[in-house]
């Protein structure tokens, strides 16, 4: 992770030292030793727990609401069986499909949107620029209400996409921070390469997706998991986008297990671990992407 | 190859506005490309843009001075229904409860993040899988977190955050369901689920501090407490204004976490900005009054981001 950008002193590269740390833990200290490993404990159960209890309590076959553990008692698959009769797989389904094509429109407009900011020259590039800026001031929350309407009866065309993935689908697809991570990535590949090619007599498109694309991965990396984590993470879209509760996403379905009297917590936490497995995945694969992101974005502004 | 990627990326806004000599260069190496042909690359993003933000945007504004009335048209009444957003005395408490909460998370979600980086800073793998771990509630999806810390906050005696608070002596606490104390306990979550955000930015700030700073202000015969008042903190100050100017101007449209875990109750004792819109909007069907609370939330949005922007650029000139 982070640790590995730090310039040592050549002294430290050979034994490390408390100068290693901001807090100038000292290495092979017992005490020390054991302190660090309570305060990783520590940590661990705060942060962790409540999402490992989710795990284990999706598989426990527990009546008691206000019992949580962080290992089933009595292993089960019985609250996904209750689960399965309340439609969950409909719910994983949905959010599947609006995850997966979401995520990949959004990397399409991303790439085309940043090559044009990135590699050509026009007219009215800062205007542009000056609206994808300005859609993050326009965020699924403050134009709900609207929104609704909208989707509803799409201006000029008449159609409705309410009841559709489309009506969740479209609008995450165009995201201005994946636009811009794509832009800033291309600007910084050399004109030589590009130049080659042209030379070569290769059109733009193929320049783009074979030569450009194939460079700009740690970029589509980062696109990949915000994308993912911004649309998996959708709760009132789907609300407003769905005609029926069974268009739903499973995040928003959850809500309804939950008020379901006649199933208890462990089907809840069943649903709750799927709609968890999916971020789980992601994460895991892209984790290195994720960190990038976020302190690229933020250490400088 | 992670820093080279990271470094490629930081000047993103910056530097996405033209970069004028190279571009008359590349202009030249390219024939064959149509003036048009760059348009017909922008045309996805604009086309969503213009149907999923802006025409909404506008539409918004429209409804705003609109009695909203399905099949019996839309009639025009002027201010009315901003001056009933300003009246309503549940959207005072509804703002007043979302700068409480925005506050308090992104203030205790900077501290925490502070604290879980200085704590998990090292090399070790096991201090890695346990940074790993505690970044999970960043990633995922808010709905899941609310269900599950609904479960941890349950009100009996025998819940699980009461009966570990039982076992130090303590009474039993309605989390959700007391209305002096729901706000915070939603604050809680928002700063448990902010903190390992934080903590990557604030790490990546720590590898960036120089070690010799550290061994010369302990031949100074500096106290660690010395130490990171005056080399660590210093060195974190800028990642920790974006932090806080990000987090503020998020937090005006919280609405997952206080929808799952309250639904902005009890009694609206929890109740923010955009769950009052939703309430407005989607169950009592008050589109045009929601709309207007919706311009004003676009419009508070619009002028935090511009003073956040004032503050770090008089930063970036000093």
């Amino acid at each position: 992770m982070s640790t590995t950008k730090r310039l040592r002193p050549a002294r430290s590269q050979v034994s490390s030292s408390s100068f290693d740390t901001a807090l100038g833990w000292q290495p092979r200290k017992p005490t020390i030793m054991l302190l660090r490993a309570a305060v990783c404990a520590i940590i661990l159960f705060v942060f962790a727990g409540p999402i490992m209890t989710i795990i284990a309590g999706a598989f426990d076959l527990n009546p008691d609401p206000t019992r949580l553990t962080l290992f089933p008692t009595n292993p089960s698959l019985e609250n996904f069986e209750v689960a399965t009769h309340r439609g969950i797989w409909g719910f994983f389904w949905n959010s599947l499909m609006i995850a997966g094509f979401g995520l990949l429109l959004q990397i399409t407009v991303a790439v085309t949107a940043g090559y044009a900011l990135a590699r050509r020259k026009f007219r009215g590039q800062a205007i542009v620029l000056g609206i994808f800026l300005a859609t993050m001031m326009l965020p699924e929350e403050v134009v709900a209400v609207p929104l609704a309407v909208v989707l509803g009866d799409l201006p000029l065309v008449g159609i409705s996409l309410r009841g559709t993935i489309f009506a969740i689908i479209l609008p995450v697809a165009a995201s201005a921070f994946s636009i811009l991570v794509m832009a800033a990535f291309m600007r910084d590949i050399p004109d030589e390469i590009v130049e080659a090619a042209t030379i070569d007599g290769a059109g733009e498109m193929r320049i783009l997706v074979e030569i450009i694309l194939p460079m700009c991965k740690p970029a589509l990396g980062v696109v990949a998991i915000f994308g993912f984590i911004g649309i998996w993470d959708q709760y009132l879209l789907p609300i407003i986008a769905a005609n029926r509760t069974s268009d739903y996403m499973i995040t928003v379905a959850l809500a309804s297990l939950r008020a379901d009297v006649q199933v208890g917590t462990g089907v809840l936490l069943a649903g709750a671990f799927l709609a968890l497995v999916p971020s789980l995945i992601v994460y895991l694969l892209l984790q290195n992407s994720l960190v990038r992101g976020i302190t690229s974005g933020a250490i400088k502004g | 190859m992670t820093q080279q990627a990271g470094e490629a990326m930081t000047p993103l806004v910056q530097n996405a506005a033209s970069r004028p000599s190279a571009g008359t260069q590349r202009r030249r190496s390219r024939p064959q490309s149509r003036w048009w042909s760059v348009w017909l690359f922008l045309l996805p993003a604009l086309l969503l843009f213009l149907y999923f933000k802006f025409i909404p945007m506008f539409q918004g504004i429209q409804m705003s001075f609109q009695r909203v009335r399905p099949f019996l048209g839309n009639e025009w009444i002027g201010w009315s229904n901003y001056i009933a957003v300003i009246n309503d005395p549940r959207f005072h408490d509804a703002i007043i409860h979302t700068l409480i909460l925005g506050f308090g998370q992104s203030i205790g979600a900077v501290i925490g993040g502070l604290v879980l980086a200085l704590l998990l800073e090292g090399a070790s793998k096991t201090l890695w899988f346990v940074r790993t771990a505690a970044f999970l509630p960043v990633v995922t999806a808010t709905a899941v977190i609310g269900e599950v810390w609904r479960i941890i906050y349950f009100p009996a005696p025998n819940g699980f955050l009461n009966s570990m608070i039982g076992t130090v002596g303590l009474d039993p606490v309605r989390w959700l369901e007391d209305p002096g104390v729901a706000l915070y306990s939603i604050m809680a979550v928002g700063i448990w689920q902010g903190a390992p955000y934080n903590m990557v930015i604030f790490l990546a700030g720590l590898a960036g501090v120089d070690r010799s700073l550290y061994e010369a202000s302990a031949i100074d015969g500096a106290k660690l407490r010395h130490r990171l008042w005056y080399v660590t903190l210093p060195a974190l100050r800028p990642a920790m204004t974006i932090v806080l100017v990000l987090a503020a101007v998020r937090s005006l449209r919280v609405f997952t976490d206080v929808w799952v875990l309250t639904g902005g109750g009890p009694a609206g004792a929890t109740d923010v900005w955009m769950t009052r819109i939703y309430s407005l909007g989607f169950e009592r069907n008050q589109m045009g009054i929601a709309a207007a609370g919706s311009i004003l939330l676009l419009l508070a949005s619009v002028a935090l981001t511009a003073l956040a922007l004032l503050i770090t650029r008089k930063r970036a000139e000093k």
